[in-house]
């Protein structure tokens, strides 16, 4: 027992070091030199190559925000990669017949309203978000097949793909500007609002946030909404960006979004994670992508190395738990 | 005897489950600056006593008066809003968060931007802790690198804090060892001075004749009797509990 209360920012700093939180700058520094030195003749270090990556991994970023709240309040959300299948396509069909905005409201309503059934059904049915969620991935999944009968559909509105993809402001690419005010808006509700000290309380700890008067089903309700939300954010995206819409999207993200979140410092069983974490994790898992494609990997052996990092990304995580 | 008016006042209480009687006929008053012990054996009803006071559970039938006004419950934000507190036996921690936000623990303070206040959170978590001289690293320190009794003391000052009228504590030492015991019945005491009510169960008797001013003794949901803890001595606590004459 140390004998004085001193507060001290040596107490501090050590008690908010873990090795967990910082291991996704090392390890994002790390496979950066790796590729730099290793693919520095095949265009790796290219301005164009690297804002590239920014921008492919900028719907797996938001998603990544969702997941970050859902997973701090010690649930799980399996469902985005349909979500963003099912939004993109609701918006690109609107949009066709009745004009941007209503297409907008069709796609983030559509990841609303998937994200308040899976939360309804884990916050006041008590079930197990692993398995509700589990079932409407596979729910939505075949929404999004019949819902054109596997057909592509594209979208032709310049100013939703400007908005949402292709377009620029002020010289920065508008994806760029979504991942920018997702984070800030995100980082900002998680750390500094009562809101996300309550997600953090009822995932660390549901009992002791219960008897202190919070209302641990309303944020269960609220954190599977938001990750529902962001996942149709994140499913126009892909829509304004390819200029279509197809039952194929985000349907091999929920893996990349999981490892992201995970190796950015949240952990598996809740009360505690990063904003910015995930998306240092998301940026890696882009790179990593990237890299593995320009050093020639077949995609068989992309799926092996990726599902190495998570495995190692995973056992840090609960290394940490345990100590 | 106290002077002043109790602080806490409960009538004739009875609390029924279905057909099952839990407590019955339970009078009981605590004055402000008062320790007392409730004591019983496993089954008495002493949990299901702490839940009418601290609001979980509205009696079946009986009053519940709070400086002198009659109050209803029914959840324990009615009852923490009566500025009773209570330290539960497993402390409800969150244990990966700061000293000073469990502190604040669904009461977090705002600035004026409608965001967390920490350095009040944190001001005013270092001034209590030293005020009940908890040692603790600093108000930034997580939960789960403190040890048992830091964490116990933690749990009292969030209570000490919040608590007007009065505070609960189940078992406050149950899980401690020897030094740290000594510590937290050393808080315990202090508590006094701040003029609330303090309600304490403890299976231990020789905590019991420590701390308190008055015993009360409850079997199979019956009130067996309130005594002086200088009035009377411990075989006479143990043949009340067990209900089992000493001869």
């Amino acid at each position: 027992m140390t004998s004085a209360n001193t507060g001290t920012e040596v107490g501090s700093f050590a008690s908010r070091f873990n090795l967990q939180q910082y291991v996704v700058y090392l390890g994002f520094l790390a496979i950066f030199l790796f590729f730099a030195f290793m693919l520095k003749d095949s265009g790796f270090l290219t301005v164009r190559n690297l804002s590239n990556i920014v921008l492919q991994t900028a719907p797996v970023t938001i998603m990544a925000i969702g997941l970050v709240f859902v997973m701090s309040a010690g649930e799980i959300d399996l469902s985005i990669g349909s979500i963003v299948a099912v939004s993109a396509l609701a918006a690109a069909v609107t949009i066709a017949s009745y004009g941007m905005a209503a297409g907008i409201v069709a796609g983030l309503g559509a990841g609303i309203l998937i994200g308040l059934i899976n939360g309804a059904l884990v916050a006041y049915v008590k079930l197990p978000s692993f398995l509700v969620t589990l079932a409407t991935m596979g729910l939505f999944a075949g929404v999004s097949r019949s819902m054109t009968d596997l057909r592509s559909i594209s979208v032709t509105n310049e100013t939703f793909t400007g908005f949402f993809g292709s377009g620029s402001l002020l010289g920065v690419p508008s994806l760029i500007w979504w991942t920018v005010i997702a984070i800030a808006v995100g980082h900002l509700v998680y750390r500094e609002t009562r809101f996300g000290a309550h997600v953090l309380a009822t995932g660390d700890n549901a009992r002791a946030a219960s008897v202190s008067g919070i209302s641990v089903p309303k944020i269960r309700l609220a954190v599977l909404t938001i990750s529902g939300g962001l996942a149709g954010l994140a499913g126009l995206l892909y829509a304004g960006r390819l200029q279509a819409a197809k039952y194929t999207l985000g349907e091999t993200d929920l893996m990349t979004v999981i490892a992201a979140v995970i190796v950015g410092g949240t952990l598996l069983n809740g009360g505690k994670g990063s904003i910015v974490g995930a998306l240092v994790g998301s940026l890696m898992m882009g790179m990593l992508n990237n890299g593995l494609i320009l050093m020639g990997l077949s995609v068989s052996d992309q799926m092996i190395v990726r599902g190495l990092i998570i495995l190692t990304a995973v056992a840090v995580s609960l290394r940490d738990k345990s100590r | 005897m106290n002077a002043s008016a109790p602080i806490l006042q409960l009538q004739d209480i009875r609390k029924n489950f279905g057909g099952l009687t839990a407590i019955e006929n339970f009078s009981l008053e605590v004055f402000p600056g008062e320790i007392v012990a409730l004591v019983g054996d496993n089954g008495a009803g002493k949990s299901t006593l702490v839940k009418i006071i601290s609001g979980v559970h509205p009696p079946s039938s009986g009053t519940i008066t709070i400086e002198g006004k009659p109050v209803t419950m029914s959840n324990a934000t009615m009852g923490r809003a009566h500025g009773i507190e209570v330290v539960y036996q497993d402390l409800a921690l969150a244990d990966q968060q700061t000293v000073y936000m469990n502190m604040f623990l669904g009461r977090e303070p705002l600035n004026r931007l409608g965001l967390l206040d920490r350095r009040r959170m944190i001001d005013e978590t270092e001034k209590l802790v030293k005020e009940l001289d908890v040692r603790i690293p600093s108000a930034h320190a997580t939960i789960r690198d403190l040890s048992g009794g830091q964490r116990q003391g933690v749990a009292i000052a969030r209570a000490t804090h919040w608590a007007s009228k009065l505070i609960l504590l189940d078992e406050p030492t149950a899980a401690l060892g020897v030094a740290e015991t000594a510590k937290v019945e050393a808080i315990a005491q202090s508590l006094k001075q701040r003029n609330v009510g303090i309600l304490i169960i403890s299976h231990s008797l020789d905590q019991v004749f420590k701390l308190s001013d008055r015993i009360c003794v409850l079997r199979r949901g019956k009130q067996i009797g309130v005594r002086e803890t200088k009035k009377t001595d411990k075989n006479e606590i143990i043949a009340m509990i067990t209900g089992l004459q000493q001869q």
